[in-house]
């Protein structure tokens, strides 16, 4: 970074009471949070806690009702959608989402997007520069390639591919817009065990060898300790608790989102039999 | 089985993928070239009209088979190039600038076409194009000054650098000319970033935007590159026909059209090549299937229009992927033989799919 007025210290993502209404359902409501850089921040809570919904407001698909958010000293709200992979954000989707009648190669093409640099009419008459940039951009898709392995598939329509390996792709796809800040939605869904052990690799890798902040989705809390630095638990759209994979998870008010009071389950537990004497 | 080992980046870009597509394409060339020296003068027209709707074709290819967007309404853009060519060149206007000033109308009007498009999806945008397609085609009709009306409007025959293009040998060359350069503009297109965008907004067009698409300026931009290049093909079809009537641009070309890129292979530009031959040679095979039915039948007034309807519902319905598809399976057949599998084609479904933001 040669910026001359950049802070290590100040946060990459600060998040500020945000809130988002839909009609009479508050999503998210009153969330704030930092992620440093160069850590991997994840988001748990149950079904319908807002986690996604905190996504969608970082990718600016929803407009929060109302709180900041601030990304690499940008106040994101004032961002149009099409612009936030410019600024460094890449994302991936809970249910993959890639461009399925293009090939692996294409889509993380597509990924480097943003950082074309020929226009329209030189696309049209494929001049020199064109060429150029096509080259300078496979380059790139293929350190993404050789990163994640995905050699055997370069060539292969994304329609054809197993789960698990879309889900490498998609991974790769956003990997090749040469993000600060990668945003993982659920990166084990739909994994077994193996490919859910793989993704914490590369996860890692991410951090550690590429330097990119993670913030992440997830549910599989074996993945969650193995990876995160810091983990915020939510539930009903609002904050429970913030801090280290075992604070939080050791939180009782986690437990109690997760797993309901000992009062709320109070009804489900089993009557004191009724005991027939005789037959 | 051909297996084409890449070496260099600059292999993977290049439009000849191997040795086979530039012997293939360049015989190929060479056979439009020498055609109008074999073909009797009636087959050569045919084949003018062919490279004419292979172009419009190609046009509402890269819309509807490379950006997802489709359009019911496409005739209006040809009959914008048309009449803007007719008006110009009876005006005394050279066939390259009034084919210039005909392709900016075109863009422009495409630009306000695709406007819903940020709004509208499937369908929807559908139904917009066609009203827009019944708007021009009324606008043509009642503009008389401009246009003629429904009485029509002459063309005179193009002019380049001051030589009249008025023989079917000339305009033929024209044709193909203008083809071939379309036909490069647009695979240039689809292998540089500006293609790969469409494709990406065809496929997910919310992950489009998250790879930092700017979904208007692409729709915008796919719906202008459509109008222009199916403008040129107006402008060719205006000149060929000497005469053009508003009827000529309503929902029937439109429906043809669509049918053409149906029936050659929606997604592929080999397509757009394969439909104009299936749409041009269609009725003389009709003409000559008459004389075998029996009369009731053979001489139906609406005979032509079913068949068109019944083969547009045995593509969608069996060969969805189109002429090209069915050539890409017998290639497949021939290359993997004997393991060729029933479903290498089968489209995926897929149940997967988030909520697309709507």
């Amino acid at each position: 970074m040669s910026d001359a007025t950049f802070n290590h210290d100040s946060p990459l993502l600060s998040a500020r009471d945000l809130q988002v209404r839909f009609g009479g359902v508050l999503a998210v409501n009153q969330v704030s949070f930092d992620v440093k850089r160069g850590e991997i921040f994840t988001l748990i809570g149950p079904n319908g806690a807002g986690k996604t919904t905190v996504f969608n407001l970082i990718s600016r698909f929803y407009v929060p009702t109302a709180g900041t958010l601030e990304f690499d000293g940008v106040a994101l709200n004032a961002v149009p959608p099409y612009r936030v992979a410019e600024l460094g954000i890449a994302r991936t989707f809970q249910n993959i989402e890639l461009f399925e009648y293009a090939t692996v190669l294409q889509n993380l093409l597509i990924g480097g997007h943003v950082h074309r640099k020929t226009g329209f009419f030189a696309d049209l008459f494929h001049t020199p520069k064109v060429r150029q940039a096509e080259v300078d951009a496979r380059e790139e898709a293929e350190k993404v390639i050789e990163f994640l392995d995905l050699q055997p598939y370069r060539d292969t329509l994304v329609a054809g591919l197993p789960y698990g390996i879309r889900k490498v792709v998609e991974l790769a796809r956003a990997l090749c817009t040469r993000p600060k800040l990668l945003l993982l939605d659920e990166p084990s869904s739909g994994l077994n065990v193996e490919e859910t052990d793989g993704m914490a690799f590369w996860i890692q890798d991410i951090k550690n060898e590429l330097g990119i902040t993670v913030l992440m989705v997830e549910h599989d809390m074996s993945l969650v300790s193995k990876v995160s630095d810091r983990v915020l638990a939510m539930n009903q759209g609002e904050t429970l608790a913030l801090g280290s994979p075992r604070e939080v998870q050791s939180d009782p008010r986690v437990i109690e989102a997760y797993l309901g009071s000992a009062e709320d389950m109070s009804f489900l537990r089993r009557p004191v039999p009724f005991v027939r004497t005789g037959s | 089985m051909r297996f084409t080992f890449k070496t260099s980046y600059e292999q993977d870009i290049a439009l000849a993928k191997h040795g086979g597509h530039r012997l293939w394409y360049g015989l190929l060339i060479a056979v439009l070239l020498l055609a109008p020296f074999v073909l009797p003068e009636y087959w050569l027209a045919q084949l003018s009209f062919v490279l004419i709707y292979s172009i419009a074709g190609l046009g509402l290819m890269l819309l509807a088979g490379f950006t997802g967007q489709v359009s019911i309404g496409h005739a209006a853009f040809m009959g914008v190039g048309a009449y803007a060519q007719a008006y110009l060149t009876n005006h005394g206007i050279p066939f390259f600038v009034a084919l210039a000033i005909g392709m900016t109308l075109s863009a422009v009007v495409g630009v306000i076409v695709g406007a819903p498009a940020l709004r509208v999806k499937g369908i929807y945008l559908g139904i917009a194009t066609l009203s827009f397609g019944f708007i021009v085609e009324e606008v043509f009709a009642r503009w008389e000054d401009v246009t003629g009306g429904n009485a029509g409007l002459n063309v005179k025959p193009p002019e380049i650098f001051g030589f009249k293009l008025d023989t079917d040998l000339s305009f033929y060359y024209l044709c193909l000319g203008l083809c071939v350069i379309v036909t490069l503009g647009v695979l240039n297109l689809l292998r540089a970033p500006t293609g790969r965008a469409f494709v990406a907004i065809r496929d997910s067009e919310i992950s489009a935007q998250s790879m930092g698409i700017n979904l208007a300026r692409y729709k915008g931009l796919a719906f202008a590159i459509s109008a222009v290049v199916a403008g040129i093909a107006g402008a060719l079809y205006a000149h060929k026909m000497r005469f053009i009537t508003p009827d000529q641009f309503s929902l029937i070309q439109s429906i043809d059209l669509l049918l053409l890129v149906v029936v050659g292979g929606i997604g592929f530009v080999h397509g757009a090549f394969l439909g104009a031959i299936f749409l041009i040679t269609l009725p003389q095979l009709i003409a000559l299937g008459k004389d075998y039915l029996p009369d009731a039948i053979g001489g139906a007034a609406g005979l032509q229009a079913v068949i068109y309807g019944v083969v547009l519902v045995a593509f969608v319905l069996f060969e969805p992927l189109g002429l090209y598809g069915r050539w890409l399976k017998i290639r497949t057949w021939f290359q993997m033989f004997p393991f060729y599998r029933k479903g290498m084609f089968k489209r995926q479904k897929s149940f997967t799919k988030s909520d697309r933001l709507k």
